[in-house]
């Protein structure tokens, strides 16, 4: 079967010349990583097995009378029109079949949906098309962005290994330990799904639930967002990468140093060519999915930056749609997700690239000065938004 | 399709003609025909957008469309398919066979018959003429989830317009329906005598006009929340999200029966046409739909099992859903019973029922894994879910519309079709299908999301055969085309009984059917 499955892709594939990385061939669940993902890849075989069974025996009486029950072969019509026996029998025997099936699935149902006693504790918040981490007991934050470059999307470059299943900053979980995840979301719907863990939990704005992972070996483990979320719903991938005990705790030493770093910059005074350059990698990895590399936006969707009222008129209003957002679009609010000098750095970009030459420049004081002083100060180094207030533009 | 030839030797009323005719009828035939020509414009349509959607999946990266059209195109494929295809194609049914199957001379209310297919083409001209906006069609997903839908611009006030609309004519529709089964049926056509695609479609109408006005209530709360300043699905102002969810599928799901007990009814009547041999276990038949129907409102929320409900409520709808199992099984093992010991043929019609038989019940087995609440978690959102509901809709519904086609065009037109044409699209359309929809269920065990324009290469080879089967499909169905066309304007003279296993009333009537019939109710023993 697979076999043949394969040779008739490989002739597709064999035509498209530029595709030049045959990846493995998947065709079942991925292999499991967790107690729960092997319990339902357990399941997923027994139904798939009964119902094999039952396709074979109905359908194979139905092309046997196919076959033996035609009129070409002379082939009389008999006149029975019910039975009340046969009748209850196929009535009474599906109903078994099924609360045979029911018990195994109950029994997987509960232990998913049973969070309690974690080792530790992850939110998980989804952006458009982003997905922020909170370590809610080792205090580290960060956004995970998908990595491919676009140049692979667009087909200017030969696609990579992990085309689109591959992020900036992937989620590091230390094996055999029970996680408990929270997972939210900021703007829409989105779900985080890593199937070869066995979870995928919507993110619902304004809401946390809660899942759980427990990873049984260490490696790298890839997911996608698996709810609608507009546009870039299919380049928000997920990375969860499984540790050892040592290496999680080097991670977090690491990941708790170059925090301390980017704090710091928030008082500094920055050249403009330093903001210029440091605002063009915040643009595109913020912004350039909408408004585009060029900044002329998608004309109907999406505002042009470029030569826009925004970009070209008082900076003050410019800083402020970047950090509150506009209300009932996908414009977001970054005051919660970029710190002061990213805010700086890509508001200063938009004013000077492209046809906007403004000469403007924006120190990260001036950010801090619109957050509102000090009440500002200690909600600016970027934390996905608290769960209770999802999204500021939201509260209109 | 009794086309406007003859219609004029029946009636001298100095009705208008020509396109006024159309406008004006309130005659269930020409209402009927209209709703059949309507449905295979806005299939033809809702395919055109489809093929797009499988060009640009051939291979990852991004070639014909951006990711925004991308979404527009798969919405709207969505909503084009289900309420402006397959839908009216069994309105058109039932205005045309119902009186026919029951003896009536007309539905019971014409005039609001009338209305409620020209309510179609306005809501189909606004979803169509959305592509035209500033930013293009509604790109949200045909469920219309919210915030997602909230974010939208004009084309999302116009769509939910047009679901008002057609919810309007689905409604009135299904009224004039049941009315006229309940009220119009000949002297001694008892309700357990009536042929049952009149069953089926008596259930069904009882669900639009339960489920229909859920609807309404749904999107009327996204137009205040996106117009008037309401918070029905803002947390941020005392809402939830997910509430849209439950309420749009208490009507979706009953939405999905809605799109197949018709499909029972028109195979329930095929099958022992070309057995001859009468249905087996009529009434279990009877029982097993209601059942079904009734079944269908508590079901809703496997939908969601990814919302992260509480393990009462992933529980109740598994259970719920696995248990619709047990009367779709009995109509199952009826079909095959009645083909048992019969003296089959195969032609066109009962070439396509025999497929539905067997490829929606491959659609119910994996509608089956899917309930599983477990295994869902993993396949929610993904190709599974794809190839599940193009199983059902594609080779369970449109396969009965095309089977309820070509059973009675030839009382409809007056001519036989052309059996060798009709059996390319049979054999061109059942394997083109499986090519296209099966490797889906391999892409969503593999992992591969639903509604994405672009993915990983690990699904290059399912796609791409996948793309080859939509080709080979869509294309096919000009043959479709071409045959209707031929039957309309001649062929061999189709006799009154047209099939030698024919049993029914409107069997009875000379081929073509005249523009009037049953003045006279007939006298059913």
């Amino acid at each position: 079967m697979k076999s043949m499955w394969q040779r008739a892709g490989m002739m597709g594939a064999a035509l498209v010349t530029s595709q030049t990385v045959l990846a493995e061939y998947a065709y079942n669940l991925p292999e499991p990583a967790s107690q729960v993902a092997y319990d339902v890849f357990q399941l997923h075989n027994l139904i798939m097995l009964v119902c094999l069974g039952i396709f074979v025996v109905v359908f194979g009486a139905m092309f046997y009378s196919l076959i033996k029950h035609r009129k070409s072969v002379g082939h009389q019509a008999a006149h029975f029109h019910e039975n009340t026996t046969v009748e209850i029998i196929w009535t009474v025997i599906p109903f078994v079949i099924l609360v045979g099936m029911a018990y195994p699935a109950a029994k997987v149902v509960i232990d998913m949906k049973d969070t309690s006693n974690p080792d530790m504790t992850i939110k998980i918040t989804g952006y458009q098309w982003k997905w922020g981490y909170d370590y809610l007991n080792d205090g580290i934050n960060f956004y995970s962005n998908l990595s491919t470059p676009r140049e692979q999307i667009q087909g200017t470059a030969e696609k990579g290994e992990h085309y689109l299943l591959e992020v900036d900053e992937p989620m590091v979980v230390p094996v055999g330990k029970r996680v408990r995840l929270l997972i939210t979301a900021n703007d829409v719907i989105h779900s985080w799904w890593v199937p070869a863990l066995s979870v995928k939990q919507d993110g619902i704005p304004g809401f946390i639930r809660d899942s759980w992972i427990k990873a049984d070996k260490i490696g790298t483990y890839r997911g996608q967002c698996a709810e609608l979320c507009g546009k870039d719903h299919g380049y928000m991938p997920i990375v969860v990468e499984v540790v050892s005990e040592e290496d999680y705790k080097a991670w977090v030493a690491k990941k708790k140093g170059s925090a301390a770093v980017a704090a710091s910059d928030g008082t500094k005074v920055f050249e403009i060519g330093d903001l210029v350059t440091r605002g063009e990698s915040v643009y595109q990895g913020n912004c350039a999915a909408c408004h585009q590399a060029d900044g002329k936006g998608l004309p109907g969707v999406f505002p042009a930056i470029s030569g826009s009222p925004v970009a070209t008129g008082p900076i003050a209003d410019h800083i402020a749609v970047v950090m509150n957002g506009k209300p009932g679009t996908a414009m977001a609010a970054f005051a919660g997700q970029l710190s002061d000098a990213d805010i700086a750095a890509v508001v200063t970009y938009q004013r000077n690239a492209w046809n906007n030459k403004m000469g403007d420049l924006v120190q990260p004081a001036e950010i801090a000065a619109a957050r509102g002083g000090a009440a500002g100060e200690a909600a600016a180094p970027a934390a996905p938004a608290t769960p209770t207030a999802p999204a500021a533009p939201a509260a209109q | 399709m009794s086309d406007a030839a003859h219609a004029h030797d029946d009636h001298s009323h100095g009705h208008p003609s020509g396109i006024m005719r159309w406008l004006t009828t309130t005659n269930h035939k020409d209402i009927g025909t209209m709703y059949l020509w309507f449905a295979l414009i806005m299939l033809f349509s809702a395919g055109t957008m489809a093929l797009l959607i499988r060009a640009e999946l051939f291979q990852p990266g991004l070639q014909i469309t951006h990711p925004d059209f991308f979404n527009q195109l798969t919405t709207m494929h969505g909503l084009i398919m289900i309420f402006g295809a397959i839908m009216p194609a069994f309105s058109g049914f039932a205005n045309w066979q119902v009186p026919l199957m029951i003896g009536a001379p007309d539905m019971a209310f014409p005039r609001m018959n009338n209305w409620a297919f020209w309510l179609l083409p306005v809501a189909a001209t606004m979803l169509m003429a959305s592509f035209l906006l500033p930013g293009g069609a509604v790109a949200g997903g045909w469920t219309m989830y919210p915030p997602l839908f909230i974010q939208g611009g004009i084309s999302y006030d116009l769509t939910i317009l047009a679901v008002h609309i057609m919810g309007l004519s689905s409604i009135m529709g299904s009224i004039n329906i049941a009315t006229t089964i309940l009220n119009m049926r000949a002297p001694g056509l008892t309700l357990m005598k009536m042929p049952l695609f009149v069953w089926t479609w008596l259930i069904t109408a009882y669900l639009l006009i339960a489920t229909m006005p859920v609807l309404a209530g749904a999107v009327t709360m996204l137009l205040t929340d996106r117009n008037f300043g309401t918070h029905f699905f803002n947390a941020a102002g005392g809402g939830d999200p997910v509430m849209f969810q439950h309420i749009f599928w208490f009507f979706g799901h009953p939405e999905v029966y809605i799109l197949i007990l018709p499909a029972f009814g028109i195979v329930s009547q095929i099958i022992p046409t070309f057995a001859r041999k009468p249905l087996f276990g009529y009434a279990s038949m009877v029982y097993a739909t209601a059942s079904i129907a009734i079944l269908s409102f508590t079901v809703w929320a496997h939908h969601m099992f990814a919302v992260g409900m509480p393990v009462a409520a992933q529980l109740f709808f598994m259970f719920s859903t696995m248990l619709i199992a047990v009367p779709t099984g009995v109509k199952i093992f009826n079909w095959v019973a009645t083909m048992w010991k019969g003296s089959l043929t195969f032609e066109t019609p009962m070439l396509f029922a025999i497929a539905f038989v067997c490829l929606f019940t491959i659609g119910g087995f994996s509608g089956l894994v899917l309930a599983i609440a477990p295994v869902d978690i993993q396949l929610q959102d993904t190709y599974y879910v794809v190839a599940h509901f193009h199983y059902v809709l594609v080779s369970g519904a449109l396969f009965s519309i095309f089977a309820g086609i070509y059973y009675w065009l030839p009382k409809w037109t007056g001519h036989m079709y052309n059996e060798t044409l009709g059996k390319w699209h049979f054999w061109l359309s059942v394997i083109g299908m499986n090519i296209l929809f099966f490797p889906m269920h391999f892409l969503g065990l593999a992992g591969m999301p639903r509604r994405i324009p672009d993915y990983a290469l690990q699904f290059t080879e399912f796609n791409q055969i996948a793309t080859y089967g939509a080709f080979i499909f869509g294309f096919s169905q000009l043959i479709f085309l071409v045959l209707v066309l031929k039957t309309i304007k001649g062929g061999a003279k189709a006799t009154d009984r047209v099939w030698e296993g024919a049993e029914g009333l409107e069997w009875t009537l000379p081929s073509p059917a005249p523009y009037h019939t049953f003045e006279t109710a007939p006298v059913v023993k």
